[in-house]
């Protein structure tokens, strides 16, 4: 059943919201403290339990999926409601920040390439021990 | 003929907003393949079309929801609205396998641990350039440099304003856009040429779109290693965005 999967995907989000409200309360701050990345935690965990299998697999599956597809779709929709004429004088802003931060991951991609090499080494050793 | 139009299309807003952003979305991979040979993503210009229309949207009601103040388009609102887009946001991450996060590697995930606040920092430093001061401000900005998703989940998580909103979406689709057109012409220059150096980059990036169109115009076999660490840092970037890297400018500011 598609709603099963929908509902797993409904719980996980109301939960993370939940949390993270609540822990805006308990820190003291008007915030919903990462609570859809707490959402997304409890399905990632959810799709990995066995116990949850009936509820990700098959036709509840389907029902995630679909919502998972429309991300791109919904995302276009937020963008067209955006209050772009109240922020255009910060346009520059918004292109630099997004240039600085390419630029700076770029240049990180060598050296946390070294840094990796080590532990791929170890994994294959493991594999070739036994 | 307009009375009856505005009526149907009133009363369906919702079925509305879905059939125009089909099209738009549609018109949008049309322009990517035609004009740009698939190098830039069509969910790119997807979004930025989405701007470009808001902006119109404002200009023309005097609105602050882009499009959606025009009566007959009101359902992009329901449907980019908060809740939609956090439902939607939760459901990419199914099927993510932690198996596939071991097989990352520990470089796998110190990459998304360090794309994520890397991208935060210079986000939230450029906004501290341009003069900001107000600790909503800053975080917003870095959030949308993380990526165009972080930035209004972060934002709206702590009570930002929906112009500090609109920044982060256009500084994350800035980032979005320049990953997928650059990297193919910095791919010498910073090793990407194995699945390891992929990985990383997937991780350091984040932005799937970019991620995937980047690596795609680069070697197509490195785009399975890339997706593998990029899919999980939207996760990280909204459970660390609202709260600790929030708490640490807040601190500062």
């Amino acid at each position: 059943m598609i709603i099963y999967g929908v509902a797993l995907l409904s719980a996980c989000l109301v939960a993370g919201m939940l949390i993270g409200e609540g822990l805006g309360i308990i820190l003291g701050v008007e915030a919903n403290v990462g609570g859809v990345g707490i959402a997304m935690l409890f399905l990632v965990l959810a799709c990995n339990s066995e116990r949850f299998r009936s509820l990700t697999e098959g036709a509840a599956g389907s029902g995630v999926k679909f919502w998972s597809a429309m991300y791109i779709p919904i995302v276009v929709a937020m963008a067209a409601q955006q209050n772009v004429a109240a922020a255009i004088d910060g346009g520059v802003l918004a292109i630099t920040a997004g240039v600085a931060a390419v630029a700076v991951s770029f240049a990180l991609v060598p050296a946390l390439s070294k840094i990796g090499g080590a532990p791929e080494q170890e994994a294959n050793e493991e594999e070739s021990a036994p | 003929m307009m009375e009856l139009l505005e009526t149907v299309f009133v009363r369906n807003n919702l079925v509305v907003a879905f059939a125009v952003v089909g099209v738009t979305i549609w018109l949008s991979y049309l322009l990517a393949n035609k004009l740009t040979a698939g190098r830039i993503h069509g969910s790119a210009i997807a979004i930025a079309v989405g701007l470009l229309a808001a902006w119109y949207g404002g200009v023309a009601t005097g609105g602050s929801r882009g499009v959606a103040d025009f009566a007959l388009l009101s359902g992009i609102g329901l449907m980019g609205g908060g809740m939609m887009r956090d439902f939607a946001i939760v459901a990419t991450a199914f099927g993510a396998q932690l198996s596939e996060l071991k097989k990352a590697g520990l470089a796998g995930m110190i990459s998304i641990f360090a794309g994520v606040i890397v991208s935060f920092i210079v986000g939230a430093a450029v906004a501290v350039a341009f003069g900001y001061t107000d600790p909503t401000e800053i975080t917003t900005i870095g959030a949308g440099a993380v990526t165009y998703i972080v930035g209004p989940v972060t934002g709206e998580a702590i009570g930002a304003s929906d112009a500090m909103i609109t920044l982060s979406v256009a500084a994350g689709l800035v980032k979005s856009i320049l990953v997928m057109i650059g990297t193919p012409l910095v791919a010498r220059y910073i090793g990407l040429n194995n699945p390891q150096s992929a990985m990383v980059f997937g991780g350091l990036m984040g932005t799937t779109s970019g991620v995937a169109a980047g690596l795609a115009a680069t070697d197509p076999k490195l785009v399975p290693y890339g997706a593998m660490t990029a899919t999980f840092y939207t996760g990280v970037g909204c459970l660390l965005g609202p709260s600790i890297l929030f708490f640490i400018v807040e601190a500062l500011f």
